[in-house]
C-alpha cells in the first residue's frame, strides 16, 4: 500500500507545496491522519516551500528557505521564479531578463532549451524545478516514512503544450511518475467543492506569484466541468514587485544619485522590502519602506547631474507608502486580469450575474484592490475562506486520491477540463488553420488529411501551432515535423491522415498514416522548445550524481521507520502476559537496548540505528517465543486471535519483525 | 474535422434508410475482459472499457441522425459515459486500457461538442450527407489563397441591400473615421441584422423538423440558411470590429 501513495503538488512560481488525501487509518504509520486532505509540512514544520534553488559555496544544492537566505547575500548563486522560464525559448524571455537576476548560459543556440547559471554549472528550467520537486518528495517521504513515487502536479490553466511538457519532464527528473497535470484553478475548485456538494456555476479567479488564470466551471452531482478558461502566464505578484522595485530604483537614482542596479545584493534587499510592504498593505493603511543602501566610496552617477557627496555606510532609503498610493501604482496590473475574465464569460456564454459563486485563489488575491475589482466585475462578494496559498495543493491531492482509486468522499467526483488554447496547423500563406478550438473538453482529437504537391514527393512538412491569432507567426510554435516515408506517387495522390490528440494532461500527441498504401509513416516530432526524451534520460542519470545524498537520506528514513515499528511492537509486548515471564535481568537488558535504540533513532547514522535494531531484536527473541506460545495456548483454550494481541499487525508472528517496506 | 469510412457508407445510402442503419448498429460483441456480452463503450457486466472503433458522432451516442434532440438528455448521457470512460478511471489499469479510455473519451468529447451546439450539429449532419458548405469549404479557401484572390462568397439576394449600404458605411469610416452619426447608423444596422439572424434560427428549426420527418429536400434548405447565416455573421463581425 505504501508504494501506492499519490501526492498532490502545487509547483508554484513563489512557493510550492505537497499535499495528501488519506484513504484510511494506518496502524504502522501513527503520524498519518486517517482521513481528510492536508498539507505535508517540511522539516521545519512549515507548509510553504519557497520556490528558490541555490548552490552554496561548497556546491551543495539548497531548496526553499535556506536557498532564499543565499539569495539575499549572493544572488548570483540562487534562482527564483524559474516557473516563468519553463517551456520557453531565449527570445521569449528577454522581458524577464530585465527584471530577474537570471544568468543565461552564453552559448545558447536559437531554439535550444534555456540554461541558467547556478554555481559552477548551467541547468535547464526543468532541472531546477526538479530540485524543488525532489525537496517536496523528500518532505513527503519523511512524513510517511516510505518512498513516494507518484504525483499529480498542478500547472496554470493557461500553460501551453511546451510549458506542460517541461513540467512533466521536471517530474521525471525528480524521480516522480506524474500521473496527471491538473490546471491550478480546476484543482482549487476540487478542494472547494469537496465539502460543498452543490450544483451551480463557479468562477475561480487565480492570481498567483507569476501567473493569472480564470476558469468557469459547472458543478453537477460531482462532475466538475470546465466551461471556459483564460489567463495570462506572465501576470502575477512578481509583476507588482517588479513595478515597485522599478519605482524605488528611479527614486533612489533621483534623490540619492545611486544606481542601485549595480549592486545585486542591494536589489535583493529592496525586493524583499517591497514584498514585505506589499503584504503589509493588505492589512494596514500605510507602511514604512526601509532599505539599507549599498556601501559606496563615491556616489555613482545615475544620470548626467553632478554627483553629490558619497553615501555613508549603512544609509537608509526610506519612504512612506499609503495603501492609496499603492493601489494607484498597481491598478493597471490588476486591471489586466479583467479582460481575460470577460473573455472567459463570453466563451462560456454567461453573464457575470449568472455565475453563482466566485472563488479566490493565489497569494495576490489578498490585496484588497484585487478583491474589490473582482467583486465589481462579478457583482458579488468572492469567497475568501479558503487559504489562497494552499487550496491548489489540496485540490491536487483530491485529484491524486481520485486517480489512486478514489475513496468514499471522492467516488462521485470527476474532473472534465478543457484545452486553454486553440490548436492549429500552418496552412498556405502562413495562416493558422484551427483544428481543435480552445475550451474543448480534453481529451480531444482532430484528424486532418495532407497530400503532396510535387510528383514523387516522399515527405510533407507540418507545422503545429497553439494560439488564437490568425497568422502562424503570431502563434506559439509547438512542433515542426516531417511526415516521412510516403511512397512516391503523382502529386496530390497520397492521402496522409494525421491524427492530433490532446490528452487529459493537455499535452499533444501526433500520429500519421498514409492511406493509399496503408503504410504507417514514420514521423519525427521535433518539439520547437523542449527537451528530447534522450536529454531527459541524461538528466535523470545526472541526478544520480546527487543520488548518493538522496540514498543516505532514504536509508535513514527506512531505518527510523523500522525502529519505530519495533518500538511500537515492544510497547505491545510489555502489556502481554509473556513479559512477566521474563527474568528481571532479561527485562533490564531489553530496557537498556530499547533506550539505546531510541537514542540512535534521534541521530542521523542509519548504520547505528540498524545495529541497535538488530540487538533489540536478538534480546526480544525470547519474549516473542513466549508470546507465540501464549497465543497458541490461547487459541487452544478457545480464545480468539485478536485477544492474544499478536495477530493485529504485520509483525506477527514475531512481534518485532521487520517493517514491511519498499 | 473529418470522419472516416462511416460517412462514405451513408453517402451511398438512400435518403430514408438512416433510421434502419442505426437500428442495425448495436452488434452483440463480447467483452475482451470477461467474455460476456457488452454494451457499446464499456462492458455491461464487468464495466471495462472496450476498444475504440471508428464511428460517427450520432452513432456514438446511439442516436438516430435527427437534428431535434433533447439536449438535457444528451448532457446526462455525456456525464454518465464520462464517468465510465474517462482516463481518470483507468489511471491504474493496463496500458492498453488506458489507451482505449483515452481514445474513447476523445471520441465522446468530440461527439458531444459537435452535437450539443445546434449549428455545428447541422453542419456535421450535412457533412455526413456528403455536402460541403460553401463557407466551410477549405478547398475554396485554399484555392483563393493560392491565387491571391478573395474567397468567392455570393451575396444572398435578401441581403443585397444591407450589404450594399453597409459597404458604403464601411467605406466612409475608412475615409473619415467613426463619428457619432455614423456610429448611430452602424448600431441601427447591427440591430436589424441581429433580428434577421434570430429569424434564421427559426427557419433552421423548421428545416430540422422537415429532415427529421424524412424530407430529404430539407438538406438544401439547411445549406441555404447556413450560408446566409455565415454571410450575415461576417457583416456583424465587421460592424463590431469598427464599433469596438
Amino acid at each position: 500500500m505504501a508504494d501506492d501513495r499519490v501526492v498532490g503538488i502545487d509547483l508554484g512560481t513563489t512557493n510550492s507545496l505537497v499535499a495528501y488525501m488519506g484513504t484510511g487509518p494506518s496502524l504502522t504509520h501513527p503520524h498519518e491522519p486517517g482521513k481528510g486532505v492536508f498539507i505535508i509540512p517540511g522539516e521545519d514544520g512549515v507548509n510553504l516551500v519557497p520556490s528558490v534553488v541555490a548552490m552554496d559555496a561548497t556546491g551543495q544544492m539548497l531548496v526553499g528557505n535556506s536557498a532564499r537566505a543565499v539569495l539575499l547575500h549572493s544572488p548570483e548563486r540562487a534562482v527564483y521564479s524559474v516557473k516563468r522560464l519553463m517551456g520557453r525559448g531565449v527570445e521569449d524571455v528577454q522581458e524577464e531578463l530585465k527584471l530577474f537576476p537570471f544568468h543565461l548560459a552564453e552559448d545558447l543556440a536559437k531554439g535550444e532549451v534555456l540554461r541558467i547559471h547556478l554555481g559552477e554549472r548551467t541547468y535547464t528550467p526543468p532541472e531546477i524545478s526538479a530540485q524543488i520537486l525532489r525537496q517536496l518528495k523528500r518532505n513527503a517521504e519523511r512524513f510517511f516514512g516510505a518512498p513516494v513515487k507518484q504525483a499529480v502536479i498542478t500547472v496554470p490553466a493557461y500553460f501551453n503544450d511546451a510549458q506542460r511538457q517541461a513540467t512533466k519532464d521536471a517530474g521525471r527528473i525528480a524521480g516522480l511518475e506524474v500521473l496527471r497535470l491538473v490546471n491550478e484553478p480546476t484543482a482549487a475548485s476540487l478542494a472547494y467543492g469537496l465539502d460543498r456538494k452543490q450544483n451551480g456555476t463557479i468562477a475561480v479567479y487565480d492570481f498567483g506569484g507569476g501567473t493569472f488564470d480564470i476558469s468557469i466551471l459547472k458543478l453537477k452531482d460531482g462532475i466538475f466541468e470546465v466551461v471556459s478558461t483564460n489567463g495570462d502566464t506572465h501576470l502575477g505578484g512578481d509583476d507588482i514587485d517588479n513595478l515597485l522595485i522599478a519605482i524605488a530604483v528611479d527614486d533612489i537614482a533621483g534623490d540619492l544619485k545611486i544606481d542601485i542596479r549595480k549592486y545585486p545584493d542591494a536589489v535583493q534587499r529592496l525586493r524583499n522590502a517591497v514584498i514585505e510592504a506589499k503584504i503589509a498593505l493588505s492589512s494596514q493603511e500605510a507602511v514604512e519602506l526601509e532599505v539599507e543602501l549599498p556601501v559606496t566610496e563615491v556616489a555613482d552617477q545615475a544620470d548626467d547631474t553632478t554627483p553629490e557627496e558619497g553615501v555613508p555606510v549603512g544609509e537608509l532609503y526610506q519612504r512612506r507608502i499609503t495603501r492609496e498610493m499603492f493601489e494607484e501604482m498597481v491598478q493597471p496590473i490588476v486591471e489586466r486580469t479583467l479582460e481575460p475574465c470577460r473573455q472567459a464569460l463570453k466563451d462560456a456564454g454567461l453573464t457575470a450575474a449568472q455565475v453563482d459563486e466566485v472563488v479566490l485563489v493565489g497569494g495576490s488575491t489578498r490585496i484588497p484592490l484585487v478583491r474589490q475589482k473582482v467583486e465589481e466585475l462579478f457583482e458579488r462578494k468572492p469567497h475568501t475562506e479558503l487559504n489562497p496559498d494552499e487550496v491548489v495543493a489540496l485540490g491536487a491531492a483530491v485529484q491524486a486520491n481520485i486517480l489512486a482509486g478514489g475513496s468514499e468522499e471522492t467516488k462521485d467526483m470527476l474532473l472534465l477540463d478543457v484545452t486553454p488554447l486553440s490548436l492549429g496547423i500552418e496552412a498556405l500563406g502562413g495562416v493558422t488553420a484551427k483544428i481543435i478550438h480552445r475550451n474543448s473538453t480534453i481529451p480531444a482529437s482532430a484528424t486532418e488529411h495532407f497530400t503532396t504537391g510535387v510528383e514523387g514527393q516522399v515527405s510533407v512538412a507540418i507545422h503545429v501551432l497553439q494560439g488564437e491569432r490568425e497568422l502562424a507567426k503570431d502563434c506559439r510554435s509547438l512542433a515542426r515535423f516531417d511526415l516521412k516515408g510516403i511512397p512516391p506517387m503523382p502529386a496530390g495522390l497520397p492521402r496522409i491522415e494525421v491524427r492530433f490528440l490532446i490528452d487529459a494532461n493537455g499535452i499533444l500527441h501526433v500520429s500519421a498514416r498514409e492511406q493509399r498504401s496503408g503504410k504507417e509513416s514514420e514521423i519525427q516530432v521535433q518539439p520547437s522548445y523542449g527537451l528530447t526524451d534522450e536529454q531527459v534520460e541524461n538528466m535523470i542519470l545526472d541526478s544520480f550524481d546527487n543520488a548518493e545524498k538522496d540514498m543516505a537520506e532514504r536509508q535513514l528514513i527506512e531505518a527510523r521507520n523500522e525502529a519505530e515499528t519495533i518500538l511500537t511492537a515492544l510497547q505491545k509486548g510489555r502489556r502481554n502476559e509473556a513479559w512477566t515471564m521474563l527474568g528481571f535481568g532479561e527485562q533490564r537488558k531489553v530496557d537498556e537496548l530499547e533506550s539505546q535504540l531510541r537514542q540512535a533513532k534521534t541521530g542521523t547514522d542509519h548504520l547505528q540505528i540498524r545495529r541497535s535494531i538488530d540487538e533489540l531484536n536478538q534480546a526480544t527473541m525470547h519474549l516473542a517465543e513466549l508470546m507465540m506460545d501464549a497465543a497458541v495456548g490461547g487459541a487452544l483454550r478457545g480464545k480468539n486471535m485478536e485477544s492474544t494481541g499478536i495477530a493485529d499487525g504485520p509483525e506477527a508472528p514475531h512481534p518485532i519483525g521487520k517493517a514491511e517496506f519498499s | 474535422m473529418t470522419i472516416n469510412s462511416a460517412n462514405q457508407e451513408v453517402k451511398a445510402a438512400p435518403a430514408k434508410t438512416h433510421l434502419q442503419v442505426i437500428q442495425a448498429r448495436p452488434h452483440p460483441h463480447r467483452c475482451w475482459s470477461c467474455g460476456d456480452m457488452r454494451a457499446e463503450h464499456f462492458c455491461g457486466e464487468c464495466g471495462h472499457v472496450q476498444p475504440a472503433e471508428p464511428t460517427d458522432f450520432f452513432s456514438f451516442f446511439g442516436l438516430p441522425r435527427r437534428l431535434e434532440l433533447d439536449e438535457e438528455a444528451m448532457e446526462r448521457e455525456f456525464y454518465a459515459l464520462s464517468r465510465k470512460l474517462h482516463p481518470d478511471v483507468y489511471s491504474r489499469a493496463s496500458e492498453r486500457e488506458q489507451q482505449w479510455s483515452l481514445e474513447k473519451t476523445s471520441q465522446l468529447n468530440d461527439a458531444y461538442r459537435t452535437l450539443k451546439d445546434p449549428i455545428s450539429r447541422t453542419e456535421y449532419l450535412l457533412m455526413l450527407e456528403g455536402i460541403q458548405l460553401e463557407e466551410q469549404s477549405k478547398i475554396a479557401t485554399e484555392q483563393a489563397r493560392a491565387f491571391g484572390t478573395e474567397k468567392k462568397q455570393t451575396v444572398p439576394a435578401e441581403l443585397l441591400e444591407e450589404a450594399f449600404e453597409l459597404n458604403m458605411l464601411l467605406e466612409e469610416t475608412k475615409l473619415g473615421g467613426v463619428d457619432d452619426d455614423l456610429r448611430g447608423q452602424l448600431v441601427a444596422t447591427r440591430e436589424g441584422l441581429t433580428t434577421r439572424l434570430n429569424a434564421m434560427q427559426d427557419e433552421l428549426r423548421a428545416a430540422w423538423k422537415a429532415w427529421d420527418g424524412g424530407e430529404q429536400e430539407a438538406v438544401a434548405k439547411m445549406v441555404d440558411v447556413l450560408n446566409r447565416r455565415s454571410y450575415l455573421r461576417n457583416l456583424l463581425r465587421d460592424i463590431n470590429d469598427i464599433l469596438s
